[in-house]
């Protein structure tokens, strides 16, 4: 480590060696172990069944977008186990390190637990959620037959895998940067981060980066070009309108963090000076340029979160909902002001008292449309018949808990509660109350109220329920101690306490972490049972919850073409409209519908720029060279291929039809 | 849910009443006063929470579907009204409460001197403040006290009821200073001066620590703070005097050197520029400060030939695999010249408040601040390059 | 939106599904959608400039830009990308009278341009590093690079694009594809000019005044 790292680097081998491998770290060994174990039984499950050209053809090369929907939640699905394996090893060391104890993990372990527990929880688990509910549902509910590129989709689903892939690899070869979520330099500068932790991170982010930018130029295309005619914007679904503001903030705010990313790349590989202390750099400078990308962020996760809330508040309490138009307003507001409020991260890095209230007072402003929206579904309840199956279960308890979170994250806002606040457990509480309470509630709720759309049967209520008690009672256990111990004056990332009168808040938080455990594994449950018990659950209808936007008018699941017509829009609430007025589904007159074509190289694209990124981390720069050539050239000879479209044949579009047909008139 | 939550809560209350909430109740003006404003905003919400969780729960059993009685009116999704209050209603709330935090971010601001002890007592006309600087090391703090010429590891002692100033940096990564009990924090950063002004009014023994992760020993970066009355604290400047080590130079260059856990030291003498060369990055000999740097840049720079004033350090460090061969800018004075015996009374700072890590503005501010406290003259400025050896 | 209906249907009130609608063809979004890839482009010269911005004064006591810059020789850099410019223009032309030779030759001759822009950058560049002003020296020269440099890079990336093209169209003719995607790289091109005359701008003529 003191050496010149130059003189280190092996022109075949750059920085990898043996050592890479953690094998001193039992905890890893074993993980690696299981892991292995599992991935292997999956490959020959898949192997014995002959599942892989049936995988190939239906799944990695597609460009449907909703099978890329769901695509994206299997991976928010899969990362959330690790992030969650991160959290309870968490919550365990806490409950442990009292008292002289240092606990069962050493510094360097604990300290990529919880920057890799940020990460993968942000990047890897709501991003991927959030996308994939977006990718899913928006063509559906605008009318369209897909996105507006969807080879580009395609790509961008397996760039953010990529990049998963690689915060992955980091746990077996190598480490994790030991740094907390945004990597603050000087920290995570060559000079006091020399492993690899950082690179992993920086590659991994700007990768899977790449794919959320894209996405997020797919879906704006998307929405403003292909919504079906007179769907005007005031016509759109709420959940639409919120899936076009994130879009919005994807579009602006990525770039940002791209950017900052780069520089700190270039200090560290080529040794510039953007955010060293020496040479004229600045630190500070980073920590503004990371949280112009960060603030965005968080409403990235959250607004399309507030329209899955809309539409299910409507939808189950069987009215329209309150005041489309100021909720409307409220989103668009809230997209304009996160980016005006990044300083209120840093209140305690001594800027004056004036910028600090400006940008508290910014801060409190985004509270008005916030209240409006919980205002606007709490009338839209009002006087509705409000049936309480999963979906409007997790919003009553989102409704309940988001407002504290709310509440407390005002309480942030004022720059002298901050001072007193800032980096503490309270904080820590106050963004989980409203991820957990908002995002991760939220994504529950869209999940169990689209699921039946996307796999023609519905998730088994019993184990739902079950899962939902354990995360509502779970969160509530293992954040309210955090809020306790925030006015204890204890602050984040600490790996052990003196004090022995914190101990029993912590083992109450670790107590709650496993019932959030418990909740997780009932979910999991619930998909395996509803998967036995699919023919019980069946929904023939298309339309199993009585909804109101244009996505309950499909087939459950819908056929590849979406809409055999385009649909023709004259209300808000499209479908409820349709029915309303009685609406008959044409039965012939159909016609062979233009698809686009599978293609296998987003995947291989992807595939070429997990292999750039392991490279750089690892100084293996012939392999980066390859690699990075392959990717060009690859992507240019992909530009020689005109051939993307093809005919779904009259028959197809018959038969897909017809079944329907049937199956709704075996219900009547 | 609800009444399960309340079963919750009952247990909860003993335990809470039972736990110390240092940031409810503080032993340092400042800090109770940033705990007054976090009581009074949480009020002032609570206006607007309280309801509406009420409401929700309300409506969510009032408007069940099984309820046949509620009213149902599937189409109402509009009143003007009822829009007026649902957006005026928080409107009005967030005016309060940014009014309060206009004031409170003003009067509160560290940056400020404090005009009173606590609540009813002002602070005296020709009081002066205790001057402590505070240094976040790998993983350990240091605190010099220039008036007394004394410097202590992990230890910082205060006279009760007395104003303290504190000038905050550090040597290699971010930092935050917390002391609960005091203050609200303020990060301690490297080539950056932060201040804090604060007043402890309680006697006793208590802790402050890092609130910003910064590398493994993280955890262990804890000191202790003593709150003592006059006489006490005059016996424990005498005693830290009776110290073997004092605090010069190559001293510091080891102290500074990544240790955890430190044990509480006392150094008996100090550098009196040393804190001035941490925040300028120049305690190594050779090294240009910052100060003199950003003043050079000022003036455009050192031309071409100011490509070659740069060294490569001794010491082995991390470097970037692809970066060049030098880590530092060569000083142009070499032998930083000693303050006279009558400059270690208290003299005025210089304001370095570009140096303040407010971020927003270029590190390039008004280049008049010169070494060590002492203002370069005119003739001097115009002439930088030729000559930057120390003005006095 | 562009579905050919006619108002009379879409306002009756009854209609729900378009029963004579025909092919889209794929790509109807594409401008839209590489406009919007142009503008978090442009964020991300948004962030290189505010760097610069930010650090552009801290020379570290080393050299700034009256020791560094040659006005003259950028400004024959930038008469050269604005020259690319306008024979690009002249591609278009031709590209909208079908005129594959044509448009191929102007696609030549802005892609010579371009490269005429990008060997005077280079050496420029080398010509500072050999002079000791590296991107390492100070954050300065770090933005300086990072920011010029990465509008270097996109030449490149135009260039190789435009190389692409020109070959695409030898194969295939002034296709929908093909003139999609000309304009897209239009767009493209006119967009590294603009930035290029914000970098003239912001880093050499008020580098030269600061």
């Amino acid at each position: 480590m003191a050496l010149d790292p130059s003189s280190l680097v092996d022109p075949i081998f750059g920085r990898l060696s043996l050592d890479s491998l953690p094998l001193h770290e039992p905890i890893l060994v074993a993980t690696f172990a299981a892991v292995a174990i599992g991935g292997m039984a999956l490959l020959a499950v898949v192997t014995r069944q002959k599942l892989w050209g049936y995988l190939w053809a239906e799944w990695i090369t597609s460009i449907d977008h909703k099978r890329i929907g769901i695509m994206y939640m299997i991976l928010g699905i899969v990362m959330l186990l690790r992030g969650f394996a991160d959290a309870i090893m968490m919550r365990l060391q806490q409950a442990m390190a009292f008292g002289g104890s240092e606990g069962y993990l050493n510094a360097h372990h604990y300290d990529q637990i919880f920057t890799a527990h940020g990460v993968i929880m942000i990047f890897f688990v709501a991003m991927p959620l959030v996308t994939g509910l977006m990718n899913y549902i928006v063509p559906l509910q605008i009318g369209a037959r897909d996105v507006a590129f969807p080879f580009l989709n395609n790509f961008s689903f397996w760039m953010t895998t990529a990049g998963a892939v690689l915060v992955m690899i980091s746990l077996f070869v190598g480490e994790f940067a030991r740094t907390g979520w945004l990597a603050y330099p000087p920290l995570s500068g060559i000079q006091y981060s020399p492993d690899v932790g950082v690179d992993y991170y920086i590659w991994a982010l700007q990768i899977a980066g790449v794919g959320t930018l894209l996405s997020g130029v797919n879906l704006l295309a998307t929405i403003i070009k292909m919504r079906a005619p007179g769907m005007t914007l005031m016509k759109m679904p709420v959940f639409t309108w919120t899936a076009l503001c994130t879009n919005v903030l994807i579009v602006a705010a990525f770039p940002v963090l791209t950017a900052v990313l780069v520089l700190l790349s270039l200090d560290r590989y080529v040794g510039t000076n953007f955010f060293t202390s020496d040479f004229g750099g600045s630190p500070m400078m980073y920590v503004n340029l990371i949280w112009i990308w960060g603030h965005p962020e968080v409403y990235i996760l959250i607004l399309p979160i507030f329209g899955i809330f809309s539409e299910v508040t409507s939808t189950f309490s069987g009215k329209k909902l309150f005041g489309y138009s100021s909720m409307v307003y409220a989103t668009v507001v809230i997209t304009i002001l996160s980016y005006i409020v990044w300083l209120h991260h840093f209140f305690t890095m001594g800027s004056g008292a004036s910028v600090n209230s400006f940008f508290g007072i910014t801060t409190m402003i985004i509270s008005i449309p916030t209240g409006a929206k919980i205002f606007n579904w709490l009338f839209t309840m009002y006087r509705g018949r409000i049936r309480f199956e999963l979906p409007m279960m997790w919003t009553v308890a989102f409704m309940l808990t988001f407002v504290i979170g709310g509440m407390t994250g005002v309480l942030l806002a004022v720059p002298p509660a901050d001072f007193v606040l800032h980096n503490s457990l309270f904080l820590v509480a106050h963004f989980h109350n409203v991820i957990i309470g908002g995002v991760v509630f939220g994504l529950f709720a869209g999940i169990v109220y689209w699921f039946p759309k996307a796999f023609g049967f519905r998730l088994d209520p019993f184990w739902g329920k079950v899962s939902f008690w354990c995360w509502v009672v779970g969160f509530y256990i293992a954040f309210m101690p955090l809020y306790v111990l925030g006015l204890m004056g204890v602050t984040r990332r600490l790996r052990y306490f003196e004090d022995p009168s914190l101990q029993i808040w912590f083992v109450i938080a670790a107590f709650g972490a496993v019932l959030i455990l418990f909740g997780i594994l009932a979910f999991l449950v619930q998909i395996y049972v509803s998967i036995r018990r699919r023919h019980e659950l069946r929904d023939t209808s298309g339309d199993p919850w009585d909804g109101r936007t244009l996505e309950w008018s499909t087939s459950s699941p819908p056929p590849a073409y979406n809409f055999a017509f385009t649909p023709i829009i004259h209300d808000g609430d499209a479908w409820w409209d349709m029915k309303q007025r009685g609406y008959q589904r044409p039965q012939s007159g159909f016609r062979a519908i233009l698809m686009p074509r599978n293609t296998g190289a987003g995947f291989v694209l992807a595939v070429l720029c997990t292999i750039f990124g392991f490279a750089m981390v690892w100084y293996l720069w012939w392999l980066a060279i390859a690699s990075f050539v392959g990717i060009v050239g690859y992507a240019l000879w992909h530009t020689f291929n005109y051939d993307r479209e093809f005919h779904l044949s009259l028959d197809e579009v018959v038969r897909a039809e017809n079944e329907r047909t049937q199956l709704l008139a075996a219900r009547s | 849910m609800n009444r399960l939550r309340i079963l919750a809560l009952l247990p909860l209350c003993a335990v809470l009443a039972a736990c110390d909430m240092v940031v409810l109740n503080p032993s340092g003006d400042i800090a109770a006063q940033q705990r007054d404003l976090l009581v009074v905003s949480t009020v002032l919400m609570l206006l607007i929470i309280v309801p509406v969780m009420a409401l929700t729960l309300f409506f969510a059993w009032r408007y069940r579907a099984s309820n046949r009685e509620a009213r149902y009116e599937p189409d109402w999704h509009h009143s003007m009204r009822l829009e007026l209050v649902i957006w005026s209603a928080p409107l009005l709330i967030i005016i309060c409460l940014g009014a309060i935090t206009w004031l409170g971010t003003h009067l509160l601001d560290p940056y400020r001197p404090l005009d009173r002890i606590h609540a009813g007592k002002a602070v005296p006309e020709q009081a002066q403040p205790l001057e402590v600087q505070v240094v976040a090391l790998d993983w350990k703090w240091l605190f010099i006290y220039p008036e007394q010429g004394i410097a202590t590891v992990n230890e910082l002692a205060v006279p009760v009821d007395r104003p303290l100033s504190l000038s905050i940096t550090a040597s290699s990564v971010m930092n935050s200073l917390y002391i609960p009990e005091l203050a609200g924090m303020i990060y301690a950063m490297p080539g950056m001066e932060t201040k804090l002004h604060a007043v402890l009014n309680r006697h006793g023994e208590s802790e402050g620590f890092s609130a910003n992760y910064s590398g493994a020993g993280f955890s262990g970066m804890r000191f202790r703070l003593r709150g003592l009355d006059d006489g006490e604290f005059a016996n424990w400047v005498e005693s830290a005097r009776t110290a073997q080590a004092s605090l010069t130079r190559e001293t510091y260059l080891e102290l500074e050197k990544p240790s955890e856990k430190e044990p509480v030291r006392h150094f008996a003498a100090v550098d009196a520029q040393l804190f001035d060369a941490v925040l300028g990055m120049c305690v190594q000999p050779g090294k240009m400060c910052m100060h003199d740097m950003m003043a050079i840049d000022a003036k455009g720079g050192l031309g071409l030939g100011g490509v070659y004033n740069v060294a490569r350090s001794t010491e082995s460090r991390p470097r970037a695999v692809f970066g060049a061969a030098h880590d530092y800018v060569i000083g142009m004075c070499t032998a930083p010249v000693s303050r006279g015996e009558d400059e270690t009374a208290p003299f005025a700072r210089v304001d370095r408040s570009p140096l303040r890590g407010a971020g927003l503005t270029p590190a390039v501010g008004p280049a008049s601040a010169g070494l060590y406290g002492v203002r370069l003259k005119p003739d001097l400025q115009s002439d930088l390059h030729a000559d930057l050896t120390v003005p006095r | 939106m562009s579905h050919a209906l006619t108002d009379a249907q879409a306002a009756a009130r009854d209609v729900f599904h378009d029963a004579h609608e025909h092919d889209h063809e794929a790509g109807g979004s594409t401008l839209l959608g590489f406009w919007i890839y142009l503008m978090s482009d442009c964020l991300i010269f948004a962030v290189l400039f505010a760097t610069y911005g930010v650090v552009g004064g801290n020379y570290a006591a080393g050299p700034g830009p009256k020791d560094l810059f040659d006005l003259s020789l950028v400004a024959v850099n930038t008469a050269m990308l604005l020259l690319s410019s306008i024979t690009y223009g002249f591609a278009m032309l031709a590209s909208y009278r079908k005129q594959i030779g044509a448009t191929q030759l102007w696609l030549a001759v802005t892609g010579l341009f371009g490269l005429a822009f990008l060997g005077i950058e280079l050496y420029e560049f080398a010509h500072m590093i050999h002079e000791g002003a590296t991107p390492q020296r100070s954050a300065f020269l770090s933005a300086f690079f990072t920011l010029v440099g990465t509008h270097g890079l996109h030449v490149t990336f135009g260039i190789i694009w435009l190389v692409t093209l020109m070959i695409q169209l030898g194969r295939h003719g002034l296709t929908r594809a093909n003139e999609r995607r000309l304009a897209c790289l239009s767009l493209f091109w006119h967009f590294l000019d603009v930035i290029w005359i914000g970098v003239f701008t912001f880093v050499y003529l008020m580098g030269m005044l600061r």
